[in-house]
């Protein structure tokens, strides 16, 4: 079976400091793979490498087996990327509807058209993927005046507009409330099995990565020093060193 | 406004309708008495100094013909307008001038640009236009045109009125300072074709073209100290003559050479000098203290009776063009425009500068200017030793203008 | 040219560096907390100057003439101070809530005001202060004569220069400047006077510029120009520096400087056989430094990415097509404008007003187009409707082209321009694309000035009337009306179709529009570039109405004139453009005839259009109108 993301070798130096030393790892398909790690391990920089907001030094991204390394966020949207934000980022100034119709309309291509009015195209696909993520009853508000929570979900909806096959999520509960986490991720890993999606994701939330990631990959200063089942992950000696030992109190401060 | 100003004039025209109607037997104005309407636009905004004596005098001209009867037995009726200082709206302010106000000619303008816009509208409308200011060559001569005629000395004129000057001081290295637009670098093109033709030595050494209103004075200054002329043609004014007066003295940048000046015996651009005036310079300008022909001490009197003030150059211009309108109306025998054309063409006026007239092979009037040297006096500056140029003088021939003319009348 | 002339000017240069960098600097720190672009900069400086001027000689005569002159500068900055935090408490605060550019228009219309109320002080001629006491003589240096006022001025923007630093690094009003420089959302955070704090950083920078212009005092008369003059010059010197950077400001006055004394120091030079006056680029300097910096350091010289603003006001609202009553309203005006001829043979001027009204709709929705939906304001339109005007001029007087391939050259040349220039300036954001914008129409405004055989120099060209059928007043008009309508729709259109919505959404977040696949970069180009088309057309017009065209139509001031009448419609609004460009054009109309201070006029109704609607005109009046169900 083909992985759908395949890291090689990733390192990343900023300046004298290592941000990323060697790591490797890959998704097969339907998998929900949890990145951890302290604060300052490189989650952020290994996961800006995969959806092309940075370039390595050295190493290889490829997804469903081309070589992407480097190539601008656009670009791998095109490939079958869906991405979403800590913060989400949707478009304030439409409805939630044209959000997610817009999102469709890029991954088609067909951007550059000039005549037919935007909101009369992919509707009922877009509708569609509201349904999927909750959001139908949202449909017509501004996306500016929709609760926290909802903007997280329309922003999964418009993540998943171009049929992806890989969805990079940077924190997808960061800023819920305790229920709406166990919600969203549980809505999240109903999508993955359905569609065959494989989820790369970041989280802070331990409850939420324990409780539903498939598969646990560990950061620890720009290494990869574990990577297994959620059992496998929570027993490792090595993690549990580097999380209770003297960087526990800032993964509780943060 | 669309709907307020057709409403209300809907409603006026009603309202006259039925006036005329009811009460003919009443209101038989005397024809005669209907007032010729002049519509005049400018820069006032834009360049005060320069305009609000200007307007005085022409306020001035106007009260007087009204006084002695006005032209024909017509007052004359003053419709001045600003004319945003740029082309495109003057050309709206000329056209309500002519649709709204139905005025019947049109006077004015002092950047030479929209005297050129108003110009090629006058041309292009019918309308007959006198260019009070603007100095541009272009006016009278390559985008003349028949319904356009100008009276102030244009940059040629003002030029060739210093050249006796500099020719006479027989000087071989000059350096040359204008602000970067199309007055400055006409009279710098100007002065070197008419220099090198007096005076087939002279070498110009040096050309500084800087920004209108905004010369950085002390390189400027220093730039052309190093270049060691002997001598230096000046085509600064206003702001930017005060800042380069002023660094060429603490630098000594001027000292020992010899400078003939644009303008700058204007009391528009010489008074805000004071006791930094730069003696010595030869300048064209505007003595009005030292003036004494009869027609002048008339003006001056009644000037400064009227506003309690001296006049500037732009008061006499004002007040010129007023008494030239008034003379062409009497002339023309109405306000037909095509009849003011032609009455305007050779036409004999009598100013404060004594008479001139208007040439008929390019609608330049010959009024002159006056040169003198600068001199401090109670800490002022003043010009001494004035004498009139008269355009006539140094205005090409009619046949060396009708070559400079191509497309007009 | 001697190695010592050169050197010579180069310190000549740094005491007009001086002199620029305490404009700069106080507008830098202005934009820095507050996010306000101050059009007012200019007008502080000017006040200074006349302040000083007039304070001098009268403080003079109590204490002593050489005191007087140092203590006139002080008084006049302290005034200026205190007028800046007069300006910040009564107006400017009533605006924060507002979309981010409305208080541009606010200090804008100050701009206007202060000039008309300068002249009612001051009258209109300029007036020249005395020279510095003991400071009005020259040393020698390197055999020249350097006045000892230059080496003062070249001192003493260094030392203010530490001091500001000093200022901002040692106290604790210093700290509170810097932090709310980088996160404004701390500082309110922090619980810290926010009001308090924007008020003494606007007397601050305006006692600045106060200073630097009362310092002019014994170099430059004070006259009524100098508000804009000095207003460009500041927003080059910022920009170049960097926003927010003080001591990139200092750098940058002293790079701007030094190139405008090599330029005059070059003077006449032969390049390759062709002879060239150096001198002549002073006038353009400037906005060369700045755009070569901008094109290389997309942030200035010390400049970071602008973190979005904490108080763009609310984002927009969804767009809608036109609401019943609204299409009527619609319908009714175009009906209005097509019916104008027929208007005209009983009020003959109607249809010349709304000619201009055409034509500044169709120049204030173009900007819109890139301003409203794409997010990036432009402070250059001018140069599209300029070259637009220039084409179309040029096509018509030297190539004798028939008007309608004169019109269509004229859109050919700004889309050209739009291309090439916009190539550039979709990279930046915010402020930088506003001001490379900006440097480019200065740039082509300087090409339009002095390039005398093609563009006719400063006069301009002539005689650029349009041929049968559209050389009556009619014909012409409906030609117009035509067009005007067109490119409305074609805009209109537009902003609805895919490609709209893609710009849109580049808008409210670059970031998820590029992670949806969305080419941004290319987007904002061709965006930019319908701009400049359509502007274009709105040039050619204008060229066509006024039968002549000259660099005015290029510069800053028809530029800020597009950007008043977007602001004054309402930038949130597709309608708001036209509502705008009408309102703006009967107003100015109306009170240039009204009144000799019609500029004061102008500005004061700006400035109620901006209390009374911190949305503009359309934009309050669709809130007022909303139909309830969009909000829960």
């Amino acid at each position: 079976m083909t992985a759908i993301l395949e890291v090689r070798e990733l390192t990343k130096h900023y300046g004298g400091v290592r941000a990323l030393d060697g790591v490797s790892f890959s998704i097969a398909p339907g998998e929900l793979l949890a990145l951890i790690g302290p604060n300052g391990a490189g989650k952020s920089t290994c996961f800006n490498i995969v959806n092309g907001q940075l370039r390595p030094d050295s190493g290889t991204v490829r997804i469903l087996g081309r070589d992407v390394t480097g190539l601008p966020s656009r670009r791998i949207a095109h490939l079958g990327v869906g991405r979403t934000f800590q913060v989400a980022a949707v478009f304030g100034s439409m409805t939630a509807l044209e959000n997610v119709q817009a999102a469709l309309i890029a991954a088609r291509g067909a951007v550059f058209g000039f005549w037919r009015p935007a909101t009369t195209i992919a509707r009922d696909e877009a509708m569609a993927l509201l349904e999927q993520t909750g959001m139908a009853g949202e449909a017509e508000r501004p996306a500016a005046a929709l609760a926290y929570g909802d903007v997280k979900r329309l922003e999964l909806a418009m993540a998943l507009a171009g049929d992806p096959k890989l969805l990079l999520m940077d924190e997808p509960t960061a800023g819920m409330a305790a229920a709406e986490r166990g919600e969203m991720i549980a809505l999240v890993q109903k999508l993955t099995r359905s569609r065959g999606l494989a989820v790369l994701f970041t989280e802070h939330s331990m409850d939420v990565v324990f409780g539903h990631a498939d598969r646990v990959i560990v950061l620890a200063r720009g290494r990869l020093i574990a990577d297994g089942t959620v059992d496998e992950v929570r027993t490792d000696l090595r993690v549990r060193e580097v999380y209770l030992g003297g960087t526990a109190a800032a993964e509780a401060a943060g | 406004m669309g709907y307020s100003s057709c409403l209300r004039a809907a409603l006026t025209g009603a309202a006259m309708t039925v006036a005329a109607l009811a009460l003919p037997a009443f209101t038989l104005p005397a024809p005669a008495a209907e007032p010729i309407r002049i519509g005049e636009l400018n820069s006032y905004k834009a360049q005060p100094a320069f305009l609000d004596p200007y307007r005085k005098g022409m306020q001035l001209a106007v009260k007087e013909i009204n006084d002695a009867g006005g032209v024909d037995g017509r007052p004359l009726e003053l419709i001045s307008r600003d004319d945003g200082g740029n082309p495109g709206d003057a050309i709206r302010v000329a056209e309500d001038l002519v649709t709204r106000e139905k005025v019947d000619l049109l006077a004015g303008t002092f950047l030479s640009h929209i005297g050129l816009a108003v110009s090629g509208f006058a041309g292009k409308r019918k309308v007959f236009f006198l260019a009070a200011e603007p100095l541009t060559d272009k006016l009278t001569w390559s985008d003349g045109n028949r319904y356009t005629f100008r009276l102030r000395p244009s940059t040629y004129m003002q030029v060739a009125m210093l050249l006796p000057a500099a020719k006479a001081a027989q000087r071989k290295r000059w350096a040359i300072v204008y602000p970067n637009y199309e007055y400055g670098q006409s009279a710098a093109a100007t002065f070197k074709k008419l220099l090198k033709d007096a005076q087939p030595d002279v070498e110009f050494v040096e050309e500084q073209a800087t920004p209108l209103g905004k010369i950085d004075a002390g390189p400027v200054a220093q730039a052309i100290a190093d270049a060691k002329p002997d001598a230096v043609f000046n085509v600064l004014f206003g702001p930017d003559l005060a800042k380069f007066v002023r660094e060429a003295d603490t630098r000594g940048a001027l000292e020992g050479t010899y400078v003939v000046s644009l303008l700058s015996g204007e009391p528009e651009y010489l008074d805000p000098l004071k006791d930094e005036a730069p003696a010595g310079w030869v300048v064209t300008g505007y003595p009005w203290y030292a003036i004494t022909t009869p027609e002048h001490m008339a003006f001056l009197s009644a000037y400064q009776k009227a506003y309690g003030d001296y006049p500037r150059l732009g008061s006499v211009v004002g007040y010129t063009t007023i008494k030239s309108i008034a003379a062409g109306l009497k002339k023309a025998g109405g306000t037909d425009t095509e009849k003011l054309v032609d009455a305007f063409r050779g036409l004999e006026v009598v100013g404060p500068f004594g008479p001139f007239s208007y040439r008929a092979s390019d609608h330049q009037a010959t009024m002159g200017a006056y040169v003198g040297i600068l001199a401090l006096k109670d800490g002022q500056g003043i010009m001494v030793q004035p004498s009139y140029v008269d355009g006539a003088s140094v205005l090409p021939s009619d046949a060396e203008v009708k070559a400079l003319r191509p497309a007009a009348d | 040219m001697s190695l010592d002339a050169l050197l010579f000017q180069a310190v000549n240069g740094l005491a007009s560096a001086s002199g620029l960098f305490l404009v700069a600097a106080g507008l830098s720190i202005i934009f820095g907390v507050t996010r306000i672009v101050n059009m007012a900069h200019g007008s502080f400086y000017m006040l200074g100057l006349y302040l000083a001027v007039t304070l001098a000689p009268k403080i003079g005569t109590w204490i002593g003439g050489p005191f007087g002159f140092w203590a006139g500068i002080l008084a006049a900055a302290l005034v200026v101070a205190a007028l800046g935090a007069l300006i910040e408490m009564t107006l400017l605060r009533r605006l924060y809530g507002a979309p981010e550019l409305y208080q541009l228009l606010a200090t804008f219309a100050l701009l206007l005001v202060i000039n008309d109320a300068a002249l009612f002080l001051w009258g209109p001629e300029d007036i020249l202060g005395p020279r510095a006491p003991g400071l009005s003589g020259s040393v020698m240096l390197l055999g020249r004569r350097l006045p000892e006022y230059d080496i003062f001025l070249a001192l003493i923007g260094p030392a203010v220069l530490i001091g500001l630093h000093l200022l901002l690094a040692r106290t604790r009003f210093g700290r509170l400047i810097r932090a709310a420089t980088q996160d404004r959302e701390m500082v309110a955070a922090l619980g810290i006077n926010e009001a308090l704090l924007f008020t003494m950083v606007f007397a601050l920078g305006a006692g600045i510029a106060g200073l630097g212009g009362a310092l002019q005092m014994a170099r430059e008369p004070a006259s009524l120009t100098l508000d804009l003059s000095v207003l460009g010059d500041a927003f080059v010197v910022v920009v170049v520096g960097g926003m927010g950077s003080i001591r990139g400001a200092y750098l940058a006055a002293v790079l701007v400087a030094e190139a405008k004394a090599l330029c005059t120091a070059l003077g006449v030079v032969d390049i390759f056989g062709f002879t060239f006056n150096m001198s002549r680029l002073t006038l353009v300097a400037e906005f060369l430094v700045m755009a070569l910096v901008l094109i290389v350091r997309p942030h200035g010289l010390f400049g970071r990415p602008q973190p979005p603003a904490a108080r763009g006001g609310p984002a927009e609202p969804p767009l809608r097509p036109f609401s019943a009553p609204a299409r009527l309203l619609a319908l009714a005006a175009v009906a209005l404008f097509a019916a104008m001829p027929l208007i005209g043979t009983l009020v003959s001027y109607a249809p010349v007003l709304a000619l201009d009204m055409l034509v500044a709709a169709l120049f204030a929705a173009s900007l819109h187009f890139i301003m409203g939906p794409g997010g990036m304001a432009s402070f250059g339109h001018a140069a599209y409707f300029g070259l637009g005007a220039y084409g179309t001029a040029y096509a018509v007087t030297a190539l004798s082209l028939p008007t309608p391939l004169a019109f269509a050259t004229g859109i050919g040349v700004a889309a050209f321009g739009a291309v090439l220039f916009g190539w550039f300036c979709v990279r930046l954001e915010g402020v930088y694309f506003a001001m490379l914008t900006l440097a480019f129409a200065q740039i082509v405004w300087s090409v339009a000035f002095q390039w005398e055989e093609v563009t006719g120099g400063s006069n301009g060209l002539f005689d650029v009337w349009p041929e049968w059928p559209f050389d009556s007043r009619t014909g012409l008009y409906l030609a117009a009306f035509v067009v005007t309508l067109a490119g409305l729709l074609l805009l209109r259109r537009l902003v609805f179709a895919p490609f709209g919505m893609a710009l849109r959404a580049a808008r409210d977040s670059r970031l998820r529009a590029e992670a949806s696949g969305i080419p941004v970069a290319r987007v904002r180009w061709l965006a930019f570039a319908l701009a400049g088309a359509v502007c274009g057309a709105a040039g050619g017009l204008f060229a066509f109405a006024k039968g002549s065209i000259s660099p005015e139509a290029i510069s800053v001031g028809r530029s800020i004139d597009g950007l008043v009448m977007v602001l004054i419609g309402g930038v949130q609004s597709l309608i708001g453009p036209v509502v705008g460009a009408g309102a703006f054009t009967l107003l100015q109309d109306s009170v240039m005839r009204e009144t000799d201070y019609w500029r004061a006029l102008l500005g004061l109704i700006i400035l109620a259009v901006v209390l009374l609607f911190p949305f503009g005109i359309a934009g309050g009046l669709s809130r007022g109108l909303r139909r309830p169900g969009g909000a829960r």
